[in-house]
């Protein structure tokens, strides 16, 4: 990036080092070296952002508007790729299914991992070994091994069948059922509420124990205090788990890939975004179609964000804003 | 510490009831790991459905079996593929998030914050934006079914978490090292490499470990670049097993998954306190 003359006032940067001491003909020189030894350190960075980030962006946005298979020189479409996307029922189907998974999968697994991380709050015995232990299914929750898992467990007369039978419920095996595959998915992803709960906890510690006990002392009950106090402090945490478990949400791939039995199947019950992106893209070279529907995502994402953002000044409580 | 202000409000047996709580969430939360390391030692007609978790009597068949190799390629070449891949990884990510992170957190030039927002940025783009034009390059660089573009992006600092991460830990290094240095005559190479690389090894271990951990389960990456079976790592491997003989050997590919992920898993015992609070500082999602 050729800031240097791009931006003829730059900001300076929030935080200035300390002081410089030398006088101005050498401070110049030195901060000319300073900016020559900063873009010397960032200089993989910059080569990466340029060919892996910000070239394929432009790449992708073209690409969107054309007709290419890889082998042919793209052919511009203008806006075909959209409009036929919209009249597509399987692009439909696998917006339907992607929302549902995020809709439903995204708040439970914030649940979960905040029911967690409130049981682990108080220092106990133990609490590192609790703490690791349940942050564990996150690491592996993404490998193919834990989606053959899954299929297992899910499968027709296998543990979950079994043990919901002993409730009464019937449902058989849930990788096979339109209807059930995609709460499979969402059981997968509220199992990885580990990393969401690590980052609820560290949030949970900076709570000032003196608001608890006066609350304790008007007589507040727990879960008043809970609502009161617990939940508006806590709120840019959540807010930020929020955030990146919303944009994480919408990319899922590989689990549904595998659990699905690189079908996404049945009946297309499991067809999330992404599948359906690869789909188009590596099995009917398709690039074109599959970067205007990568476009579509981005767009997508980028509104639910901003959306989260804006909706954030009305329930986000900044410290400032309670004392 | 509010237990030490308030000694009396301490009771056993509620404590002991959390423990049982605690406990039994967190059977329930680590069942699935347990189910696949008893499952690997069932026979296979009990593998789904078998009601207990660990058999009494353990078969070690399905292990044996694996020494077969699948498709007639060893199990092994998929686990060297797979370290390959994740110690070139950890070796890239060192070293590119390391520069660009002493760059952010310690050099004064101008576009810092212009670089500095595009970075983060990048944390929140999603991903398939980027593949099939990558793709389309790689595949122009005729560089396909090569290492090279699983790796090259570790190369140039891609992952922007980690550039985070290193940068959050070093600002926090006191800046009087800085000023001793500089007055000593040490540029910013010396200053990097001498001071804040090696006080900065909490942060570079933390990344180390989320590196290899996340290129071992990559998945994507593979399926899209790799189409020899000789070059799969683990988690292509685990694949052409389902492909190969669909439910038939749940044994074997109940196997396999074990030792996908024993590493894993072996790393996050070592591990567990800096990946937790590294998870924690940074929003690291696993």
């Amino acid at each position: 990036m050729t800031d240097t003359q791009a931006a003829p006032a730059p900001s300076p940067p929030e935080e200035r080092p300390a002081p410089r001491k030398a006088p101005a003909a050498s401070g110049r020189r030195r901060a000319r070296g300073e900016n020559l030894a900063g873009y010397l350190f960032m200089s993989p960075w910059i080569v990466g952002f340029l060919l892996l980030t910000a070239g394929p962006m432009l790449a992708s946005l073209y690409l969107a508007f054309t007709d290419y298979n890889l082998f042919d020189s793209p052919r511009w479409v203008g806006f075909e790729n959209f409009t036929e996307m919209f009249s597509d029922p399987r692009w439909r189907k696998s917006v339907q299914v992607t929302t549902s998974y995020v809709l439903v999968g995204t708040p439970l697994k914030l649940a979960a991992a905040l029911g967690v991380a409130l049981l682990l709050n108080k220092p106990r015995r133990g609490q590192g070994f609790y703490r690791a232990a349940f942050y564990a299914p996150s690491l592996v929750g993404a490998s193919v091994s834990i989606a053959i898992v899954w299929r297992a467990l899910f499968s027709d007369d296998a543990v979950v069948d079994r043990s919901l039978q002993v409730f009464g419920v019937h449902v058989g095996g849930w990788i096979g059922d339109p209807d059930m595959v995609i709460y499979a998915l969402v059981a997968l992803t509220v199992w990885q509420f580990g990393a969401p709960m690590v980052i609820f906890l560290a949030g949970l510690q900076q709570v000032p124990r003196e608001l608890y006990e006066a609350a304790q002392v008007d007589g507040a009950s727990a879960w008043r205090r809970f609502r009161s106090i617990t939940l508006p402090m806590i709120s840019p945490v959540l807010f930020f788990n929020l955030l990146l478990e919303t944009i994480h949400s919408f990319q899922i791939f590989a689990s549904a890939y595998v659990v699905t039995n690189s079908k996404c199947g049945p009946a297309d019950a499991g067809l999330v975004y992404t599948c359906y992106l690869y789909e188009q893209g590596w099995t009917n070279l398709r690039m074109g179609y599959a970067s205007a529907m990568a476009w579509m995502l981005l767009i997508s994402v980028g509104l639910v964000t901003a959306v989260l953002f804006w909706s954030q000044r009305r329930w986000v409580h900044y410290e400032e804003d309670i004392r | 510490m509010s237990a030490l202000i308030h000694p009396a409000r301490r009771r056993p047996t509620r404590s002991v009831l959390w423990h049982v709580g605690a406990l039994l969430v967190l059977a329930l939360v680590l069942y699935p790991l347990f189910w696949v390391i008893g499952s690997s030692l069932k026979p296979n007609e009990d593998i789904v459905g078998g009601l207990e978790l660990f058999p009494t009597q353990p078969v070690f068949d399905h292990y044996r079996k694996l020494t077969d190799g699948i498709a007639d390629i060893p199990v092994s070449t998929f686990f060297v593929n797979s370290l390959v891949l994740a110690f070139g990884s950890v070796a890239g990510v060192l070293f590119s998030c390391s520069l660009a992170a002493y760059a952010f957190a310690r050099i004064d030039f101008r576009g810092r914050n212009l670089l500095f927002s595009l970075m983060i940025g990048t944390l929140l783009l999603p991903y398939h934006v980027l593949i099939i034009p990558q793709y389309v390059l790689f595949q122009k660089m005729e560089l396909i079914n090569t290492y090279v573009p699983l790796l090259l992006g570790k190369y140039l600092a891609t992952d922007a978490f980690f550039v985070f991460l290193m940068m959050q830990f070093m600002r926090n290094l006191p800046r009087e090292l800085d000023e001793a240095a500089r007055l000593d005559g040490c540029g910013h190479p010396r200053i990097y490499w001498h001071i804040m690389l090696p006080l900065s090894r909490p942060a570079l271990i933390t990344s180390s470990i989320f590196t290899f951990i996340w290129s071992w389960n990559d998945f994507l990456g593979p399926l899209l670049y790799l189409n020899e079976p000789d070059k799969y790592p683990v988690s292509m491997g685990l694949k052409m097993f389902i492909d190969q003989d669909s439910a038939a050997d749940y044994g074997g590919m109940v196997a396999m998954s074990v030792l996908a992920l024993l590493p894993v898993l072996a790393f996050f015992l070592a591990f567990q306190r800096y990946l937790v609070e590294g998870a924690a500082t940074s929003g690291l999602k696993g």
